[in-house]
């Protein structure tokens, strides 16, 4: 239950794009057409579904001051939280290149239309964002860790989606010159944070 | 100065913005800007690290494998970020709490990848150098701008002092909340993306 309201919160409250604007440089480039957002948006939440747990046992049991107990007393007080940004973001490239060379193997066609948007998900703000709230939320297991990285998931790719199929419809209609493109864009993306944040404050 | 050199510093700061023309690294430029003091130390922050790490990896470009390069650009830069923000934790410490994750974020900031993997790996040090500060102060004047706009007319102060003067409040001037809120740094770069291409038309694009 409690894993649910996280999954929820995450989604609409937490959004990643509206109220903390993390993998916004790959939200505005490939936010044309609907096709190519989907393909993007699964591909991020398949990333964070891995990265997150994965950062999270790394940070309890590796990490955090006084997490390498397990290994004997005289490692009680050893605090490596300092590396914790240099891992998480070794952890992320890795797992992103992994992704990139399974996808190439089993599907050469989805591998084709996002091009060079896959390697470009180890630099995207939201998966390392995740990770770092991850830690600075403390959550109290694995499972909440997973709840969350889908969430965070599961919000970014409504968020592309939407502007995606927004845009599509935005190439009909007159707008300013100076405006086009990345001006209308960031316009119709803060009309959209005002909607969701009607969520705030929602308890479920 | 050669000119390569003065359009690697220059350049950056209008015609080739990294945040108006290129649109990068903005995920950082809209979640740190609510007070002028937190974007004044972001802004600091990208350009010595963008400045380093350009430098650093322009010196190491002929050694660097070219399939694991991006795996070296990041290890590169997230050593630097973490040192930016070992010391920031050490001598502003309240700073360092507002802004939170988005210092680690540097590390993912498109700004330094782009500058790294575009400018980096194929120029000397002194020019990489020079490039870096440009786009570092090229994304820092936005950041300041719009810190600024939302500081002065959201809560009537900058850098912390009041600057509106009591009499307005007195009168019924009140200070605008929805300047505080996420949405409305988007707004603002969607207005100065507006103001900039109206100046330079042939940024416009054709939809």
């Amino acid at each position: 239950m409690e894993a649910i309201s996280l999954i929820v919160r995450s989604i609409f409250v937490d959004n990643m794009i509206f109220a903390y604007f993390l993998g916004m440089c790959s939200y505005l480039a490939v936010s044309k057409n609907v096709k190519t957002a989907l393909g993007l948006g699964i591909a991020v939440t398949v990333v964070l579904v891995l990265t997150v747990p994965l950062n999270f046992l790394l940070e309890n049991y590796i990490l955090k001051p006084g997490a390498l107990g397990w290994l004997g007393d005289g490692f009680k007080d050893m605090d490596l939280s300092v590396f914790s940004l240099i891992i998480f973001i070794a952890v992320i490239a890795s797992f992103t290149q992994l992704l990139e060379m399974v996808i190439e193997r089993f599907s050469p066609s989805l591998y084709n239309s996002l091009g060079i948007f896959l390697p470009l998900i180890a630099v995207n703000c939201a998966i390392l964002g995740a990770s770092l709230f991850m830690q600075q939320r403390d959550f109290s297991n694995v499972g909440m860790a997973t709840a969350y990285g889908f969430g965070s998931g599961i919000g970014w790719l409504l968020a592309i989606v939407g502007m995606a199929a927004i845009r599509e419809k935005l190439e009909y209609s007159n707008v300013p010159k100076p405006l086009r493109g990345l001006g209308i864009t960031f316009i119709m993306t803060a009309l959209m944070a005002i909607g969701f944040m009607s969520f705030s404050g929602i308890s479920i | 100065m050669s000119p390569n050199l003065k359009a690697a510093l220059l350049g950056p700061l209008n015609k080739n913005n990294p945040i108006l023309v290129q649109v990068l690294g903005i995920c950082s430029a809209l979640a740190v800007t609510t007070k002028l003091e937190s974007s004044l130390v972001m802004a600091i922050s990208v350009i010595i690290v963008v400045a380093l790490s350009n430098v650093i990896i322009s010196l190491l470009r002929k050694s660097i494998p070219n399939r694991i390069r991006i795996i070296v650009q990041l290890v590169v830069a997230a050593a630097l970020v973490t040192l930016v923000s070992e010391i920031l934790k050490a001598y502003a410490y309240d700073v360092s709490k507002q802004l939170s994750v988005y210092v680690g974020l540097i590390v993912t900031n498109c700004i330094l990848m782009g500058r790294l993997e575009a400018f980096a790996m194929g120029n000397g040090p002194w020019a990489s150098f020079l490039d870096g500060i440009g786009n570092g102060l090229g994304y820092g004047w936005i950041l300041v701008t719009v810190g600024f706009i939302r500081e002065l007319f959201g809560s009537g102060t900058l850098l912390g002092y009041k600057v509106i003067p009591q009499s307005f409040y007195d009168a019924g001037y009140m200070d605008n909340g929805f300047m505080m809120l996420a949405p409305m740094a988007l707004l603002l770069v969607g207005c100065i993306i507006w103001i900039h291409r109206s100046k330079n038309p042939e940024l416009q694009e054709e939809q």
